[in-house]
C-alpha cells in the first residue's frame, strides 16, 4: 500500500512581487525604425512606452527581484518553498531550467524547479499548477514566477508588432490558507490557430547566423480570439468560482493590448466600480510578466489592496488561456 | 427576411456602440475607414458583433473587401439568403 500525498484544503497567494527595467522606451526611440506614428501606435494598443532590459537585467536578475519582492510580501522563510515554477518563453537555452538557478538564488536551493512554456498565459498556468502542488500536498510553499526579455527577441523593423513586445518580472508566493485564496482555473489551448503567435524560425534556422528567432502575430485574428473568445473564459472563470461581477475589485486581464482590455471589459459587461488594469500604457506587453507587473503597479497607486477580489486572465501563443478569481494577499 | 433599410439600420447601431460614430453617419456609399474612421480593430468587432445579430457567418479573408456599409450590408444580405 502506497501512502497517499496529503495537502491544505485552500491555497492562495500570500506575496506578490515585481521587476520592471529601468530603462523607459518611447514611442519615439521605436519609430525610428518602422514607418508608424505616435498617433498609431497609441491608438492601436494604448502603448506611450515600455520597458527594455538592459545587458544586466537579465531573466535571471529580474526573476530573482521581483522573487524576493514576493517573499518579503508574503513573510515566508525562503528554506520553506518547495517548488518554483517558471512561466517563460525568452530564456534563451532549452537546458537547465532558469527555475533552478533562481530557486539556489532567492534561498532555496533544494526546492524543485522547473520551467514552463505557456506564452502570456505563463503566470496563470503557474499559479494554477501551485495552487494544485499546495492542495495536493507536493509543496506547501510555491514560488510562480512569469518573466519575459521580449526585445530579445522582437523584430525591430516589424511594424506589426515591434511596438508591443516589452521586459519584466514577476512572481508570486502560493501557499496554504484558511478559506479559498484561488478559484478554479478555467483554461486550454487551440493549436489550430498556433501560426497567429509564433517563434518566425525554428532553432535550427537561426543556427550559425547570430540572430536569436523572432516573435511574429497576425493581429486581427489574435484580436478577434483575445477579445471575444477570452471574454467568454472571463466569465466562466467568475462563475465557477462562484464571484458576481459585483463582488469583483479588479479585473487584471494579460497586458496585450488596451483594446483587447476595453472589448473585453465590454463584452463582460464589469460594473464601474471594477477597477481595470491599464499598465500596458508604460509598461508595453510583457507576456508571462504582464499580470503581476499590473497588480504591483495598482497596488502602489492605491487602487489594489489587500484582500481585493481580482478577476485575472492570461492568453497567447498557442493559443493558450488560463482564467481564476484570486484573492490579492 | 430583413430589408436592406433594416440591415442598414442595425449595422448603424453596431458602428455607433463601437466606434460612436453617429447613427445618421452611417451610411450605404460611406467607407469605414476613409469616412466613419473605422480602424481595423474596432472593424473586428463591428464584424463580431454582425455576426451575432445577424447569424451570419464573415471569414477574416472577406472582412478586407467590406470597404463600404453598403458592401457589409450586402454580404449579409447574401449571407443570410444563402
Amino acid at each position: 500500500m502506497i501512502t497517499a500525498s496529503t495537502g491544505s484544503q485552500y491555497a492562495g497567494i500570500l506575496g506578490i512581487g515585481s521587476y520592471r527595467p529601468r530603462r523607459a522606451v518611447p514611442n519615439s526611440e521605436i519609430l525610428e525604425q518602422i514607418d508608424s506614428s505616435d498617433e498609431w501606435i497609441q491608438t492601436r494598443s494604448g502603448i506611450k512606452e515600455r520597458r527594455w532590459a538592459s545587458e544586466d537585467e537579465t531573466v535571471l536578475m529580474m526573476s530573482v527581484n521581483a522573487a524576493k519582492e514576493a517573499l518579503q510580501d508574503s513573510g515566508i522563510d525562503p528554506s520553506e518553498i518547495g517548488c518554483v515554477i517558471v512561466a517563460t518563453v525568452t530564456h534563451l537555452y532549452q537546458t537547465p531550467a532558469i527555475a533552478t538557478r533562481i530557486a539556489v538564488e532567492v534561498g532555496a536551493p533544494t526546492a524543485a524547479a522547473f520551467d514552463i512554456s505557456a506564452a502570456c498565459a505563463g503566470f496563470c498556468y503557474g499559479v494554477a499548477m501551485a495552487n494544485d502542488l499546495v492542495r495536493g500536498g507536493s509543496a506547501k510553499y510555491v514560488l510562480a514566477i512569469g518573466v519575459e526579455r521580449l526585445s530579445d527577441i522582437t523584430d525591430r523593423t516589424d511594424r506589426g508588432t515591434a511596438f508591443i513586445f516589452a521586459d519584466g518580472a514577476g512572481a508570486a508566493i502560493v501557499g496554504p490558507t484558511d478559506e479559498p485564496g484561488i478559484g478554479p482555473v478555467v483554461w486550454g489551448s487551440d493549436g489550430t490557430q498556433h501560426q497567429v503567435i509564433s517563434q518566425k524560425e525554428s532553432w535550427q534556422e537561426v543556427h550559425g547566423n547570430h540572430n536569436w528567432p523572432h516573435l511574429t502575430m497576425d493581429g486581427n485574428p489574435v484580436f478577434r480570439w483575445a477579445s471575444f473568445e477570452m471574454a467568454k473564459a472571463a466569465q466562466k472563470a467568475l462563475d465557477v468560482a462562484g464571484v458576481k461581477a459585483e463582488q469583483l475589485d479588479l479585473f487584471v486581464p494579460h497586458q496585450a493590448n488596451m483594446r483587447i482590455t476595453d472589448a473585453m471589459r465590454r463584452t463582460l459587461k464589469l460594473p464601474e466600480h471594477v477597477k481595470v488594469a491599464r499598465d500596458i500604457e508604460r509598461q508595453g506587453n510583457t507576456s508571462a510578466a504582464s499580470i503581476p507587473l499590473a497588480i504591483t503597479a495598482m497596488r502602489e497607486a492605491g487602487e489594489a489592496k489587500s484582500g481585493d477580489l481580482a478577476l485575472i486572465i492570461g492568453f497567447g501563443a498557442g493559443l493558450v488561456y488560463a482564467a481564476q478569481v484570486i484573492r490579492l494577499p | 427576411m430583413a430589408s436592406t433599410e433594416e440591415i442598414r439600420s442595425n449595422l448603424a447601431e453596431i458602428v455607433n456602440e463601437i466606434a460612436g460614430i453617429p447613427v445618421e453617419d452611417v451610411q450605404l456609399d460611406k467607407s469605414f475607414t476613409d469616412d466613419l474612421d473605422v480602424d481595423s480593430l474596432s472593424m473586428v468587432e463591428v464584424v463580431v458583433a454582425a455576426e451575432e445579430k445577424f447569424d451570419v457567418k464573415i471569414p477574416d479573408d472577406e472582412v478586407k473587401n467590406l470597404k463600404t456599409v453598403g458592401d457589409a450590408v450586402a454580404f449579409i444580405e447574401r449571407a443570410q439568403n444563402g
